[in-house]
């Protein structure tokens, strides 16, 4: 069987991996992708250790289907208020929102 | 434990080797005769011409997000369907609370127009 | 197979203030849809009745009248209805309830008058209650999101404008980015205890302590990865790059409401978790435990650096932007004293005072500016400050009160704030930060007083609209100020009563 390692490192990566999206990338868009990615390796965590750890308590499981659920809604709000400044703006590059000084 | 997959790959090797055989069986039997309509990605349908971006109605986006939304919430009805019969009263009752909340959402949407398309 | 658990193990009665809030909230979202446009004045009505109902339920379980339920768990350990959990109803209630007499007349003459606002609001409002009530990781996750999703769409409600928007964008952003961090944390907190539930965590922590390392290692990195998350909530450095746009961009009275509210539902997430769910997570021996070093060097961060921002700001919106950053600082202190022996209680109670006093501070601070912003949301700058005592003597007293109170001087509500902040704080031994507290409190005066020098001392047309709820407003919370600084013992002695149900 795989160890539960492999995975946590999996995980770990896909965070970093939208970490870095977060960081580096100037598109809304692809800085709201980055942090749904974020949200993936969360799961991939927690489906792991309720996996490896305590097989017969689902919180594990539940609490999945819970960061998914709250990503969605989540995006819904987000990608509605990206649109929202794409049509008065036609831009959705973050550094080109500068009204206010960061 | 490994030999259990047998049949499985039997049939994919199988349902390959076939599609192959059929593609050149046509072509080697069949007559070849190309122009240049024929060649076309659509045959009868419309040019694909212009740039693959283009802006289109957000009332898509719309529809699309409340489609999802009201989609993903479904997951928490699963778990509960599998053993409703087991949890009985209490399941419906907590199931309720929520089945209520996203009815209220779902009444929202409709009288606020938002399943409208003009 | 599983045990079924059966109706009274909901114990639903428990939930009452917030679940009547929710219901009210549900009902107020469907009546808007029949009230017409011209009188959404009616809806702000309705939110304040439903508000109104839920602030009645948990005074009198506050106050020890009633006690709902039976036990102080409901949903099978999910929600926690101590004491504490109270006293986190109030204040959101009481700054909801502001918060909508402030937005009254500001929608209106901005030209934003919907339902959906009052509505959004009292959803925030919920998901403070359920963070002060959570018994579980998932709640707290939950409820945050519940708080954070209305107020980003909050802070662009005035939509056309484009400040509004970004600021509503950039909230958005780091917000979401913030809360990756939290569920991170959480799923390494499950995977080192086995357990979300923060009862369990309590019990299973005292055998991490002994155990291996590696479940070590994976609690302190998801409590450290936990407090970014809720520290960006509270605004706490160095996450809190955010609010001063957010802040200066964001309607006024969106701002004054979540400036408080935001901070209540993430200080309360923060005592549970930590207070209530690891204060025995020790690396040596009889040693603090192992997050408290790390709460008060963040604490003693966030006090110098909102502080002395706060000095070269000339907007008022962006400058008691940094004064909250500052003032998380302080509550941060009492959160990190949690982490003695013995102190969870006396710290939660420290948060409660202080937040009950910046609910009535903080808000009437931002009160004033709504009465001086014009309708296009200019003149927020400090110098449209000048020459309000001559013209507006009460709104000036006020706001001078507000001034002194976010300060700390005695006899306003601050000082007793700040008091019991810093009594925790020594308890724990927290010397240094004390010190860092009082020193910074003695810089922000600068700023404070420069404003009630521009009322007083300087010239100037000094224009307000204060329509009779928003002066409602001002006067009530100058009265919650005047009153606790004066009289705080009617305070102190109700939150002498607050305990978690567990922890410590």
């Amino acid at each position: 069987m795989v160890p539960l390692w492999m995975y946590l490192v999996v995980a770990a990566a896909l965070f970093s991996t939208g970490l870095y999206g977060v960081l580096a990338r100037r598109n809304a868009i692809a800085i709201l992708m980055s942090i749904e990615l974020m949200l993936n390796a969360v799961n991939i965590n927690l489906v792991a250790f309720w996996r490896y750890q305590k097989p017969g308590d689902v919180s594990g499981q539940v609490f999945a289907a819970f960061v998914f659920v709250v990503a969605a809604a989540e995006a819904a709000v987000g990608l509605a208020l990206i649109i929202a400044i794409y049509r008065r703006r036609q831009s959705v590059i973050a550094e080109d929102m500068n009204l206010m000084k960061w | 434990m490994l030999s259990d997959y047998a049949p499985a790959a039997a049939l994919l090797i199988l349902a390959v080797g076939m599609s192959f055989v059929i593609l050149f069986m046509s072509r080697l039997l069949g007559p070849y005769r190309p122009t240049a309509r024929k060649l076309a990605p659509y045959e009868s349908g419309m040019q694909p011409y212009g740039p693959a971006i283009r802006r289109i109605p957000v009332k898509f986006y719309r529809v699309a997000v409340l489609f999802i939304l009201f989609d993903i919430e479904i997951i928490f009805f699963l778990p509960w369907a599998v053993i409703f019969r087991d949890l009985g009263v209490y399941g419906l009752v907590v199931m309720g609370m929520f089945f209520f909340i996203l009815a209220v959402g779902f009444l929202y949407e409709w009288k606020v127009g938002g399943l409208e398309w003009e | 197979m599983f045990e079924v658990p059966s109706l009274s193990d909901l114990n639903i009665a428990a939930t009452l203030p917030v679940m009547s809030l929710v219901l009210g909230t549900c009902i107020l979202l469907l009546a808007d849809l029949f009230v017409p446009q011209e009188r959404k004045q009616l809806t702000a009505w309705l939110a304040v009745a439903g508000l109104g109902v839920s602030l009645a339920l948990s005074l009198l379980s506050l106050g020890d009248v009633t006690r709902f339920g039976d036990g102080d768990e409901a949903f099978a350990g999910m929600f926690v209805a101590d004491t504490f959990t109270d006293a986190v109803n109030v204040i959101a209630l009481v700054t909801a309830l502001l918060g909508v007499m402030v937005a009254y007349n500001y929608l209106e003459r901005t030209g934003t008058q919907r339902g959906e606002y009052y509505v959004l609001l009292l959803f925030t409002t919920a998901g403070v209650m359920f963070m002060g009530a959570a018994g579980d990781l998932v709640v707290v996750f939950v409820a945050l999101e519940l708080l954070s999703i209305p107020l980003y769409i909050l802070s662009g409600f005035r939509r056309p404008q484009e400040a509004s928007e970004e600021s509503a964008m950039k909230y958005f952003l780091l917000g979401a980015f913030a809360s990756g961090f939290l569920v991170y944390g959480i799923a390494l907190i499950y995977g080192a205890t086995g357990t979300t539930g923060l009862h369990d965590i309590w019990i299973a922590v005292d055998d991490i302590v002994a155990g291996d390392a590696t479940s070590q290692y994976l609690l302190l990195i998801g409590a450290g990865l936990m407090l970014v998350g809720l520290g960006f909530k509270v605004a706490a450095v160095p996450f809190h790059m955010w609010t001063p746009d957010v802040y200066q961009g964001a309607p006024t009275s969106v701002v004054a409401y979540m400036s408080v509210a935001a901070k209540v539902g993430g200080f309360a997430a923060l005592l549970r978790v930590l207070a209530a769910g690891m204060p025995h997570f020790v690396l040596d021996a009889g040693a603090p435990a192992a997050w408290q070093d790390t709460v008060w060097l963040v604490a003693v961060l966030t006090m110098l650096l909102g502080n002395l921002v706060a000095i070269v700001q000339n907007d008022l919106k962006r400058l008691l932007a940094y004064s909250s950053i500052a003032h998380a600082g302080y509550v941060l202190l009492a959160v990190a004293a949690a982490g003695s022996a013995g102190l969870a209680d006396e710290s939660a109670q420290a948060v409660v005072i202080y937040m009950m006093a910046y609910a009535f501070t903080n808000v009437g601070a931002f009160s004033v500016v709504i009465a001086v912003e014009k309708d296009d949301a200019s003149n927020t700058g400090v110098t449209s400050m000048r020459g309000l005592a001559r013209s507006q003597p009460w709104l000036a007293a006020a706001m001078a009160l507000f001034m002194l109170s976010l300060t700390g001087i005695p006899l306003t509500a601050g000082f007793v704030g700040k008091w019991f902040v810093f009594k925790a704080a020594i308890s724990a031994d927290l010397f240094f930060a004390v010190v860092v507290g009082a020193v910074t409190s003695l810089i922000s005066a600068y700023y404070y007083l420069r404003i009630v020098w521009y009322m007083y001392f300087e010239e100037g047309d000094g224009e307000a609209v204060i329509p009779w709820p928003l002066a409602a407003a001002i006067s009530i919370a100058a009265v919650g100020t005047l009153f606790l600084g004066v009289m705080p013992y009617l305070l102190t002695d109700m939150a002498r009563e607050i305990t978690l149900a567990f922890g410590g």
